[in-house]
């Protein structure tokens, strides 16, 4: 839109709805904190409103897909094959990578589904993306509820590594918030992105390894395919959640050091990317 | 690309932008020199918006047709909603915008908020410009004291203030017991004081509001304007957009009539209201009443039947 090109007309006066600096835009954003918070909170709690069950939905979702997982890639498909404890081993991809696709796909309707919000009030407009990305971190941390009984019964041992899970988290949703930003800001621009993005989220779950093991599978392929599958960031992230929660799901340095590269890389471009479109959300 | 909406423009009439950009000078001019404090200056602002999927024809393969060979949509068309709109406003001033529907008043108000970026021209404000509404932000299921947070949160307050501010908003809302139940429970007026009484508990450096006055009883219509007269007090500059002429007769000091997205006249509200009147309200039933025409300070800029 139009950048800032005359001096202003009268000492004092400043362009309204002008862009402010990356660090002026992140400490106004701190400053909402409190704001993302109440509002992440309510509309996580609105969002079931209509139903019956309610927010009991937030764990019924999860394992119904669990349930679906099992009967027709373990049980028909057998693509529990080199997957010890295929039950856990299921339950942990299924809670875990539901983040990422649901920071994916409520990523990319923050802006446009408050859109009234946008228009009404003045504040830096990260605030949106944040704050479905933490919806979404919430259902997450909701279905630990159900996920950690699941792992247990199964005869996973408690133990130490577990404290693992805490980084593997906070890594996961620095790359979730990046995604977010990206589709956010395309979301805002061409508005089929929500209409493409659920066969994105489709393909991504399926290459991501959430019902079978990436590495029993990339053995019977080349090279390549192998890096692909593992170099794949929603991979990385359940690999990391599976190391932490799961026995005999190990992985090593290489790949935390791919998680961090992945969420550090993702979150510092995608903020910029965003924040460089700021002026024009309020007219899509 | 952008289809003008009004069919009927003058032909051979003096460009809008550098007539319109006259009326600061003039409101300049007429001011008393020097004491006054420029606070907001739109400078031959245009504002278009696209507006996406409607009317679109031919079905799919039409579509993936007009997508491979790059052709625009006809189901896109662009709104030249504000068309080269050039005023100065100053501190002390409460500004009425009128005019009929569809004229531009609400998306210049969100060029000025700076919600809304201008697609040439520019607005320059001093300090924050804030358009008065949080229904946006404020949920239905949630009950009136969440909503009073929620919204307090959404317009910038920190959690210290909001403590501060909570009973006097509930108190100037009077809902009462209410603000325990959710607010889809509540008439529409009880909603509208508790979004009004959020909405105006800051005051903001230059203060937009887009037809909040509109709903409520009389009791608190009078509340209501009495606050805004508060506000502007604090505020410096007030944007009213309102279709209740008598709201604008009675609360402020200057209007912009609009219409197809241009200013036909700037000045003293009672003078622009009289004209606005004299055009729209023909033939309609109206009490006389006196005229306080003075005309020194009210400016034509188009006659108002060419529109």
């Amino acid at each position: 839109m139009t950048e800032p090109t005359s001096a202003p007309p009268a000492p004092g006066l400043q362009r309204a709805g002008a862009r402010l600096p990356i660090d002026e835009y992140s400490r106004r954003l701190w400053e909402r904190r409190w704001f993302v918070a109440a509002y992440s909170t309510a509309s996580n709690s609105v969002g079931y409103q209509g139903s019956f069950l309610g927010q009991a939905w937030q764990l019924l979702t999860p394992l119904l897909n669990i349930a679906v997982y099992y009967l027709i890639f373990g049980m028909l498909l057998h693509t529990n094959r080199g997957v010890p404890n295929f039950i856990a081993f299921l339950s942990v991809g299924v809670f875990v990578f539901s983040f990422c696709t649901d920071s994916l796909t409520a990523g990319a309707r923050s802006i446009t589904g408050n859109i009234g919000l946008v228009r009404a009030l003045q504040f830096p407009r990260a605030v949106l993306p944040v704050s479905t990305t933490l919806v979404a971190l919430l259902r997450l941390l909701y279905s630990l509820i159900v996920l950690i009984p699941i792992v247990l019964i199964t005869g996973e041992p408690l133990t130490w590594r577990w404290l693992e899970l805490v980084p593997a988290l906070v890594l996961q949703s620095m790359f979730c918030l990046g995604i977010a930003f990206v589709v956010a800001r395309i979301g805002a621009q061409v508005p089929d992105t929500t209409q493409a993005l659920p066969f994105v989220a489709r393909v991504w779950t399926y290459t991501a390894g959430v019902m079978y093991s990436v590495q029993t599978f990339a053995a019977g392929h080349g090279q390549w395919v192998s890096v692909l599958l593992t170099v794949n960031p929603g991979h990385v992230y359940l690999a990391i959640a599976r190391n932490a929660l799961l026995a005999d799901n190990p992985c090593g340095i290489g790949t935390w050091l791919l998680a961090i590269a992945w969420s550090v890389g993702t979150l510092a471009v995608s903020y910029l990317y965003f924040w460089r479109g700021e002026e024009a959300y309020g007219n899509v | 690309m952008s289809e003008p909406l009004n069919a009927s423009e003058p032909d051979g009439s003096p460009a809008p932008a550098a007539e319109a950009r006259s009326a600061g000078k003039h409101a300049a001019e007429t001011a008393s020199a020097g004491s006054r404090e420029p606070t907001v200056v739109v400078d031959d602002v245009h504002l278009t918006y696209r507006i996406v999927g409607r009317g679109r024809r031919g079905g799919a393969p039409a579509a993936v047709r007009r997508v491979l060979l790059r052709e625009q949509a006809p189901g896109q068309r662009s709104v030249h909603a504000v068309r080269g709109v050039s005023f100065t406003a100053y501190r002390g001033e409460a500004i009425g915008l009128i005019g009929p529907n569809g004229s531009g008043k609400s998306t210049l108000l969100r060029a000025v908020a700076g919600l809304m970026a201008p697609s040439s021209g520019a607005v320059w404000t001093r300090g924050q410009a804030a358009l008065l509404g949080v229904s946006a932000a404020m949920m239905g299921g949630m009950s009136g004291e969440q909503n009073i947070v929620l919204g307090c949160l959404a317009i910038g307050m920190t959690p210290t203030e909001i403590a501060n501010e909570y009973d006097s908003i509930c108190e100037f809302a009077g809902i009462g017991e209410f603000v325990h139940l959710p607010m889809n429970t509540y008439s529409s007026g009880m909603g509208a004081r508790l979004r009004f009484a959020i909405a105006a508990s800051r005051a903001p450096d230059i203060l937009l509001i887009d037809e909040a006055l509109a709903t409520g009883d009389a009791r608190f219509r009078r509340r209501s304007e009495k606050r805004i007269r508060e506000l502007r007090d604090e505020a410096g500059t007030v944007f009213l957009v309102s279709h209740g002429l008598g709201i604008v007769r009675d609360t402020c000091t200057r209007a912009i009539w609009l219409e197809n997205g241009r200013i036909v006249m700037d000045g003293d509200a009672n003078d622009v209201v009289d004209a606005y009147e004299d055009k729209h309200d023909e033939g309609a039933h109206r009490p006389p009443r006196p005229t306080h025409r003075s005309g020194a300070r009210a400016r034509v800029y188009a006659e108002p039947s060419s529109f």
